[in-house]
């Protein structure tokens, strides 16, 4: 195995290529979480997202209105965790496992047509010398706007979590939705608003990984992402610049298997391929000694007559 | 203005009810998508519920409900003790993989000897292996506060690249001029998991399956650890009190899922299957948890519940062939099954009046 061949310009840049799928999903989740709901869906939001963002890219020749169809998918299936949820007060982890099947196999009946199509590619920017600068400008400068719209939504994310109004009703929300009811906030509509805005998320990261990533349509595509994205936000301890550090850190790992495959190393690509999968575990193994992170009222359901 | 009111108690009748409701629900829901799809609603839904039972091709499609029904059932028992519990083990898929390259390995490590004792040792091996794949997330929950369903779930990845590193490494068929997957088990005779009447589809993991739903069936409603898992689903404060060791139950919940669902994957791969290939999973173990919850988590709903979803997979193949349904379709037939389900469950534990809400 020839390690040489791996230029860490390259790996740094496209690293964070890598990362920004489950970055997205998983920032949506951040803040599902944070208003005290746990929806084990995002495989399942994430790949519709896929096919939807992929379906409307190929059909308009627009990565950009991909993007937008696709957060609206991703949305759009979020609403019937919230029906569920929300509404019906069903069991939040069974009503997630759902919509991760129903996803699934919506994916691949919508997805029928799409196999072997090339999407649209979408431009890198150029940011004139910016882009041009030796080592900076590659690993900075240089991605797709997605790239960028992904770290504006964790920075966004951030922000309003930790300095507004709103971010202090989300987060009085998840940690005790009762005491939350009796100051007057809307508990259900803060966790229908957050479960949308986490929907659309994990659409957009999906639509990421089937336009740009990838880019084309196979079933099944999302392998799992939308289940790390939930481990990354343990992970995180459900801090936002956690859950960058946390993506690129899982980013710069698929990158290097998929460098060591490609540089033929010794070992059967199948256990190269488990690797992102075992190191989720592990890390998940060491970030849950401590639980006290976790917002309180996680999981549990809540109707205003108890 | 609909408001919800909590029942003092659960409703009886209505937790018979939901899965009926539930079912009928998905079917004009499913018609409409057929329809959507550009078939006739009505003769798709017939196709899928009618036609294996009753139709032309009946005589071939009714063996295969017990074949499809088998694995469902086995591993939906295992999960619904755990769900009982909030014990959640979603990586079924991964336990049965694990299960079946056990079980195969085992016998093809023997290959060619014949001797009585090669199945008894693949069934042990299978549930070995199950089991050893579902207590990790159980032994990592309880050591270190892991979430089990992340972890359990990651590992259905990692069963799935491990299976197909032996499809291509360890297991492979070294008669088969390179390509990928097993020796044929079926025919190996010492392994072969042949059906017991011929015709029926009846084969051990029938047998192992209607054993699984007795033993859950006595386990729940008199033994001890019946109690404790339905007391610590209901009440974990409670149960704590009770002298529950949680632990103990997690351990014990997870190695039980872990192991029936390997079974099921071994006796899949030593009959139907025939090999460890590439693909032989076909996702039972998430069908499974559509099924533990369709039944209630109930041992005899499960039994229901487990011939009604092989029904959809035979009806959904023969609409495939009759109607050029696209499989997919139903994919999300048996998703819809699920949220339906959960939906209509309100009715079990709410009463649902017209009228504003009252002054508490």
């Amino acid at each position: 195995m020839d390690l040489s061949a791996i230029n860490p310009v390259l790996l740094i840049a496209s690293l964070m290529v890598a990362a920004t799928p489950i970055m997205l999903a998983a920032v949506g989740e951040l803040v599902v979480e944070k208003a005290g709901v746990l929806n084990l869906g995002v495989e399942g939001m994430m790949i519709v997202g896929a096919i939807a963002g992929f379906a409307t890219a190929v059909g308009t020749e627009s990565p950009v209105l991909g993007f937008v169809v696709a957060a609206l998918a991703g949305a759009v299936l979020s609403f019937l965790f919230v029906i569920l949820t929300q509404y019906a007060l069903a069991n939040q982890v069974a009503s997630g496992l759902a919509l991760t099947l129903f996803g699934l196999g919506l994916s691949s009946l919508m997805g029928q047509s799409y196999v072997g199509i090339k999407p649209p590619s979408t431009p890198k920017l150029d940011m004139g010398f910016l882009s041009d600068l030796p080592v900076v400008g590659p690993i900075l400068f240089s991605h797709d706007f997605m790239v960028y719209v992904g770290l504006f939504i964790i920075t966004g994310t951030w922000a309003v979590l930790k300095y507004t109004r709103v971010g202090l009703i989300l987060r009085a929300v998840g940690e005790n939705h009762d005491a939350a009811h009796a100051l007057g906030y809307k508990v259900v509509r803060v966790r229908v608003l957050a479960i949308l805005f986490g929907g659309a998320c994990s659409g957009l990261g999906g639509a990421y990984i089937s336009l740009i990533r990838v880019p084309q349509w196979t079933e099944g595509m999302t392998a799992g992402a939308g289940w790390i994205a939930l481990a990354l936000v343990v992970f995180a301890s459900w801090k936002p610049w956690r859950l960058l550090i946390g993506a690129y850190l899982y980013g710069g790992i698929t990158v290097l298997q998929l460098n060591a495959q490609a540089a033929g190393a010794r070992i059967p690509v199948e256990y190269l391929s488990m690797s992102p999968y075992l190191i989720t575990i592990l890390v998940l193994v060491f970030m849950s000694a401590d639980r006290s992170r976790a917002p309180a009222s996680l999981g549990r359901i809540f109707h205003a007559s108890n | 203005m609909l408001r919800l009111e909590r029942r003092p108690s659960p409703s009886k009748a209505w937790s018979y009810l939901t899965p009926i409701v539930a079912v009928v629900a998905t079917m004009i829901a499913g018609g409409l998508l057929f329809y959507i799809l550009g078939k006739n609603p009505f003769e798709a839904i017939r196709t899928i519920f009618w036609d294996p039972l009753f139709g032309e091709f009946s005589s071939y499609s009714r063996p295969q409900l017990l074949v499809k029904a088998g694995p469902l059932i086995l591993i939906a028992i295992g999960l619904a003790l755990g769900f009982r519990a909030g014990i959640w083990n979603i990586g079924a898929e991964g336990q049965y993989i694990v299960g079946a390259l056990c079980g195969a390995g085992a016998a093809l490590a023997l290959y060619p000897l014949e001797a009585w004792f090669i199945f008894p040792l693949m069934i042990v091996a299978g549930a070995l292996g199950g089991m050893a794949w579902g207590l990790i997330p159980g032994f990592l929950r309880v050591r270190f506060g892991t979430n089990e369903i992340l972890v359990s779930l990651m590992l259905v990845y990692v069963a799935e690249q491990l299976q197909a590193a032996m499809a291509l490494g360890l297991l492979r068929n070294p008669d088969g001029f390179g390509f990928p997957g097993s020796r044929n088990l079926q025919q190996y005779p010492s392994a072969f998991n042949a059906e017991i009447i011929a015709g029926t589809g009846m084969h051990w993991g029938i047998v192992a399956a209607l054993i699984a739903v007795i033993m859950a069936y006595i386990t729940l409603g008199k033994h001890v650890l019946g109690f404790q898992i339905r007391l610590t689903g209901e009440a974990p404060r409670a149960a704590g009190f009770a002298g529950v060791k949680t632990a103990r139950l997690v351990l014990i919940c997870l190695g039980l899922s872990g192991a029936l669902a390997g079974l099921a994957g071994m006796f899949e791969v030593a009959g139907p299957a025939g090999q460890v290939s590439i693909d032989f999973n076909v996702g039972y173990g998430f069908t499974a948890i559509i099924v533990a919850f369709l039944g209630r988590l109930n041992p005899l709903g499960i039994l229901l519940a487990g011939l009604l979803l092989a029904l959809t997979y035979i009806g959904g193949e023969l609409a495939q062939l009759t109607l050029g349904l696209p499989s997919a379709a139903i994919q999300v037939f048996q998703g819809m099954l699920l949220f339906f389900l959960l939906a209509v469950d309100l009715l079990t534990n709410f009463r649902i009046r017209l009228g504003k809400m009252e002054a508490v």
